[in-house]
Parts: C-alpha cells; sequence; structure tokens
C-alpha cells in the first residue's frame, strides 16, 4: 500500500521534530555502540572541560558526559513512553466508561478527575513521589496519578458525542454487548483525538518525570537521568557543561516531541486542516 | 481518519476544572448571574472538602513511615520511642479519626505543627505563601500581557513569517525544562554576566521592610525604602521571567487560536465591511469574544506557575512554598504536606472560580447553561 504523506505533515516543523524523535530513538537503541565511554566508569579527569575525547566535559566523578547523555536516552525516553501509553490506557478506560455508561459511574470518575485538577500537577507528583519513596518507578506512578484525568476527560466527551449516533445504537439493537460496542463501535472514533494530545503530552510527562527527578524524587545515583544529571550541575556551578548537556538533551526530545503534536494536531482539526489543503492547491 | 469531526475536542483547552460540574437544570430565574455565582461557589466548596480529603489520604496510605523520615537510627531502634513520638503526633488513632481530628483543627485554622520546624504549619505557610505568590502573580502578569500580544500578532501576520516565529518560540518555551532554564539563568546573568542580583528577595545588606502584605516589592513601597523596593524588583525579574516562560509559550497559542476563530465569524466580516478602522474591530469585536478561551487557559496556567514555583525557587532560593513544600515532602512531615496541599489547592481553586466568574461576567450564554 503506498500512500503519499499527508499535506499538513509536509512541513518543516514536523520534518525537523520527526528526524529529531527518531534520531533519539536511534540513540536509545544504540547507545551501547555510540557511546565513547562506559557512562559510569569514574576514571577521567574530574570536571574537565569539552574538548578532545571528551566532547561534553566531563562531572565531578570523571565521567564523561557525552556517554551519560547518550545513555540518559535508554532511561527517560522508554519510560516516558511508557508513562504517556499508560496514561492513555488508564485515563482512556475510564473516560470511556464514564461516557459510556453515565450516570453514577460517570459522576465518580469524574469528581475524582476533577480533584486530581484541583492540585497543580508538580505539587501532587511531588508528594505522591516522596510518598512512595524515591524512585524512577515510583515517579512514573506519581506522574501516572495526575496525567490520567486530561485522558479520561477528553474520552468521555467523545464517548458522549457518539454514544447515541445511530451506528451505536443499531449495534446494540443487534445484541452488541457492551464490550463489544464499546470496541467496535465507539472505540475507533475516539482514538484519533486522544492519540494526538498523547503526542502533545510526550513532552510534559518528560518534563514531569525529569522535574522529580531533579529534585531527588525519581532515578537515584549513578543512574544517568537527565532530569539527575542536571542536579548534579547545580553542585558544580562554575562547571557549566554539567548541567548544559543534559538539560539540552531533554528540551530537544521534548521540543520535537511538540514540533511533531502540534503538526499533528493542525492535520486533525477539520478547520486547519482545510486552510492547509486551500493553501496546497 | 474516520474522526476529523471529533478532533475540535482535544483542540480547544478544555473546560475549567469545575466546568464539567455545571449542571443544565437551572433554568434562568431572576438573577440569573447571582444563581451561577452561588453554584460556583457551592462547587468550590465541595472541591475545597475534596482537597482536605485527598491531602489526608495521600499522605497517609501510602507506604511511607513519618516516623523513619523524621527520627534518628538510634531512636527507630527503640519501639518506645517510635511509639510515643507517634502518639505525640496523633499517628497511633485509627485513620477516620485521625481525619476528623484534622478537619476539626482546620476549621479553627489550625493545620497542626510541622514535625520538622517544630511551628505551627499556619506560621510557616504565612511566611512562605506570599513569596510564592509575588513570583507568580508577576510571572502571570508578564505572561498574560506577552503571550496575548504575541498571540493576536500571530493570528493577524498568520502564515507570515512572524506568525512562523512566533509558533517555534512559543513552542520552544513550552518545551524547555524550567528547572534547567533558572540555572541556565542564573549561571548566565548573575555568574557570568553579574547583570542580574544574586538568590533571595532582596541584597542582604538591607533590612527587610516591615511586613504588611509580605509581598517584598509592595512592602517596601508602603514603607518608602525606595532602595529596599529597587532590590526587590531586581531580584524578582529573573525567576519571574523564568517562570513565566512556558505559560508565555501556552497563552500565545492559544489566543492566536481564539483569535483566528473570531476574525472568521460573519459580524467581524460585516464591522470590517462597514468600514470601521482595525482598532476598533480588534478591541471591541475580536478580543472581547476571544477572551473567554485565554482566561480559561490563564487560570490552568496559573496552576502550571505554582508547579514551577517548586522548581524555580529551589535555584534562586527563594523563601517561598514551593521549597517547604519539597523539604516537606522529602521528610514526609504529613502536617506541612498536608498544609501546603490544602493551601496550594485553595489558591488553585478560588483562581478557578475567578475564572468561571469572569467566565459568566464576559459571557452570558455560559449563564444560562
Amino acid at each position: 500500500m503506498t500512500r503519499r504523506l499527508p499535506e499538513a505533515w509536509r512541513q518543516p516543523l514536523a520534518i525537523v521534530g520527526g528526524v529529531v524523535a527518531l534520531a533519539w530513538l536511534v540513540i536509545a537503541l544504540a547507545a551501547p555502540w555510540l557511546a565513547p565511554h562506559d557512562p559510569l566508569a569514574q576514571d577521567l579527569p574530574r570536571l574537565a572541560a569539552p574538548g578532545p575525547g571528551h566532547w561534553f566535559g566531563t562531572d565531578q566523578l570523571g565521567r564523561d558526559i557525552l556517554s551519560r547523555v547518550l545513555y540518559g536516552a535508554r532511561v527517560s525516553i522508554p519510560l516516558t513512553l511508557m508513562l504517556v501509553a499508560l496514561s492513555v490506557l488508564v485515563g482512556g478506560l475510564l473516560g470511556a466508561c464514564a461516557g459510556y455508561f453515565g450516570r453514577w459511574v460517570d459522576e465518580t470518575i469524574m469528581r475524582v478527575a476533577d480533584l486530581v485538577f484541583a492540585f497543580p500537577t508538580v505539587i501532587l507528583a511531588m508528594v505522591v513521589a516522596a510518598a512512595l519513596g524515591a524512585s524512577l518507578t515510583n515517579a512514573v506512578l506519581a506522574v501516572l496519578v495526575v496525567a490520567w484525568p486530561a485522558y479520561a476527560r477528553v474520552t468521555r466527551g467523545l464517548v458522549l458525542g457518539v454514544r447515541e449516533r445511530e451506528f451505536v445504537l443499531s449495534g446494540r439493537l443487534l445484541g452488541f454487548s457492551v464490550w463489544r460496542s464499546l470496541r467496535v463501535d465507539v472505540l475507533p472514533n475516539v482514538t484519533g483525538p486522544v492519540l494526538v494530545l498523547a503526542t502533545l503530552d510526550i513532552g510534559t510527562a518528560l518534563l514531569l518525570l525529569s522535574g522529580l527527578s531533579f529534585l531527588g524524587l525519581g532515578a537515584k545515583p549513578p543512574s544517568p537521568e537527565w532530569g539527575a544529571m542536571v542536579a548534579g550541575g547545580v553542585e558544580v556551578f562554575d562547571s557549566w557543561w554539567v548541567a548544559t548537556f543534559p538539560g539540552l538533551a531533554i528540551l530537544t526530545v521534548v521540543l520535537a516531541f511538540n514540533f511533531l503534536g502540534d503538526t499533528l494536531r493542525d492535520a486533525l482539526d477539520p478547520r486547519t486542516a482545510r486552510a492547509i489543503k486551500e493553501r496546497a492547491l | 481518519m474516520t474522526v476529523s469531526g471529533d478532533v475540535s475536542g482535544a483542540d480547544t483547552p478544555g473546560p475549567p476544572p469545575a466546568a464539567a460540574q455545571r449542571g443544565g437544570r437551572a433554568r434562568v430565574r431572576r438573577h440569573p448571574l447571582a444563581r451561577f455565582l452561588l453554584r460556583r461557589v457551592l462547587i468550590a466548596i465541595l472541591l475545597a472538602w475534596g482537597i482536605t480529603l485527598v491531602t489526608f489520604v495521600l499522605t497517609n496510605l501510602v507506604p511511607g513511615d513519618p516516623a523513619a523520615a523524621n527520627l534518628g537510627q538510634r531512636a527507630l531502634g527503640d519501639p518506645a520511642i517510635v511509639a510515643q513520638w507517634r502518639q505525640e503526633h496523633g499517628l497511633d488513632k485509627p485513620l477516620p479519626q485521625q481525619y476528623l481530628i484534622h478537619l476539626g483543627g482546620l476549621l479553627h485554622g489550625d493545620l497542626g505543627t510541622s514535625q520538622q520546624s517544630h511551628r505551627p504549619v499556619s506560621q510557616d505557610l504565612a511566611e512562605t505563601v506570599p513569596a510564592t505568590l509575588e513570583l507568580a502573580g508577576a510571572a502571570i502578569v508578564v505572561s498574560l500581557v506577552l503571550g496575548v500580544a504575541f498571540g493576536v500578532v500571530a493570528a493577524l501576520r498568520r502564515d507570515r513569517l512572524t506568525d512562523h516565529a512566533l509558533r517555534v518560540l512559543s513552542l520552544i518555551g513550552i518545551s524547555v525544562p524550567t528547572f534547567w532554564l533558572a540555572l541556565v539563568a542564573f549561571y548566565v546573568f548573575f555568574y557570568r554576566l553579574q547583570i542580574t542580583p544574586g538568590s533571595g528577595r532582596i541584597d542582604p545588606g538591607l533590612t527587610a521592610p516591615p511586613p504588611v502584605t509580605g509581598l517584598a516589592t509592595v512592602d517596601s513601597a508602603l514603607a518608602g525604602q525606595w532602595d529596599v523596593f529597587a532590590s526587590a524588583v531586581g531580584h524578582l525579574l529573573t525567576p519571574a521571567l523564568v517562570l513565566a516562560l512556558y505559560t508565555i509559550g501556552l497563552l500565545t497559542r492559544f489566543t492566536r487560536s481564539a483569535v483566528l476563530e473570531v476574525l472568521g465569524q460573519d459580524y467581524v466580516r460585516a464591522a470590517r465591511a462597514k468600514g470601521l478602522p482595525g482598532r476598533v474591530i480588534l478591541f471591541r469585536y475580536v478580543l472581547r469574544s476571544a477572551l473567554v478561551p485565554i482566561i480559561t487557559v490563564a487560570g490552568l496556567a496559573f496552576g502550571s506557575l505554582l508547579s514551577g514555583t517548586v522548581l524555580v525557587e529551589a535555584i534562586f532560593a527563594w523563601p517561598g512554598v514551593g521549597q517547604y513544600a519539597y523539604k516537606s515532602a522529602t521528610t514526609l512531615d504529613l502536617p506541612a504536606v498536608m498544609g501546603v496541599g490544602l493551601v496550594v489547592g485553595g489558591v488553585y481553586l478560588v483562581i478557578n472560580l475567578i475564572v468561571d466568574v469572569l467566565y459568566g461576567v464576559i459571557d452570558p450564554r455560559v449563564r444560562l447553561q
């Protein structure tokens, strides 16, 4: 099947975002072959400025920062993707139930979502992470707690929109079970927008996760997690390279997914999509 | 994709947190606005109670042990000391009873005693909250002014170079890790260029003005200490700008799409056909309608500012609630954590209430729902 790239995707931002995101995925997969040093080995001169042999410099323990940044992709990127997938799953399922069943199911789920929305995200995530104990897994759980309601809300709205449509009702009249109806008739009509939200959310999730690690509530040393590496740079303030490069790594990954998500949203929004098509003609 | 017709749901900012609760029952009677306000306030009170419940449950049902976080190794080895410590802090009673005691205290303005500072949590918060409000308040003002201005410019110059440049800039704004940006700004402007003052709220050599509002800028101006005022503004500038970058990006994006949406309306075309000057059309016709979604996002943006303060305060040694929250969360200082959750949740709640009310004031249709 040969399909042409939709017009909206042939945009410089989407291309840049796609290329950078892909590059980071490749780095995450190939880090052991790309990294010039062992990310944990403390055998280089301490706090050496960037230069030949160690292009991003070394940290206070004599570890190669370039290698740590490359290996960091293996820590942060899979965890962030898993986190967003979990949020979509949990939030989507709860939101779909709320929208489909209505009444007390809806009330209960959406009031809990409202409560989570009543807190600023980092503060709630910080409390959850601190209470569970500092570890990367717990940080992921903490971010999950604050991330699912957005999906629940969007999915619920979309399900409410299709619930009463003829094709769903006729499916039910044909004797579809609740789950079959949800799966066959409702789900395909809500996945698109939820996936856009998910793409846009990858950046936010990574920011939150690395923020928790920066506060010391996520990755534990010596893990080459980017947020924790920036925190390490705070201690050796005048060696700017220690914090700069892991920060740039976070920035480029988040930016790439935001470029992608932004274009995706334009492409799927009927109003902007039409405008783009008109321009393309 | 077969779903394109439904996408707008993900595109718009979504209803404000409490808007989902807006029932369709109320019919417009004599005072629609008063009824609307009353309903919003009642929902806010319910949510406030919910916040007390969530903070309590969160800080109690999770597997962290506050005794382990607060007592030393040797004290932990002695069951008698641990038991006495738990009794002192009311942790030996059943949970529902602990919650009722906690709730009763709250009604009397008693937030308990911090296990770390050994002072009333309310006193700790009274000192830290104004510092954070000053920081977040300055940041939201900057974000609103710049974000709305950039968004309007981007919409008016749609698809031109300015629009594309602003799009990239606003996307960068929402992608920069705040904690990293704070560090970079501190390093570049304070350490290298030495054009901004260092950490804290005023220069260490100056005496703080007598506290009236708790806001260093306002208090120093009230006291007529202009050197302190200048110092306070200088100290506020960098962290507020760092904090604002994310919300500037957010507001630029939403203002742009809100203004574009209104620009396409028939009544704007009619106003233009009538020959009204562009400025009148922009301010009286376009911005007024576009303000509704912008205000919603601004309310949400304030929440993200409060979140951001945790990360920014750490770098700039800003003695605000963010640092206090961090310290109490990592030491599992439960009364302090609950106090922070309550106050921050409460501030957020009030902001959302204001947003809802503004919503009703600006857009009469909202009141009729």
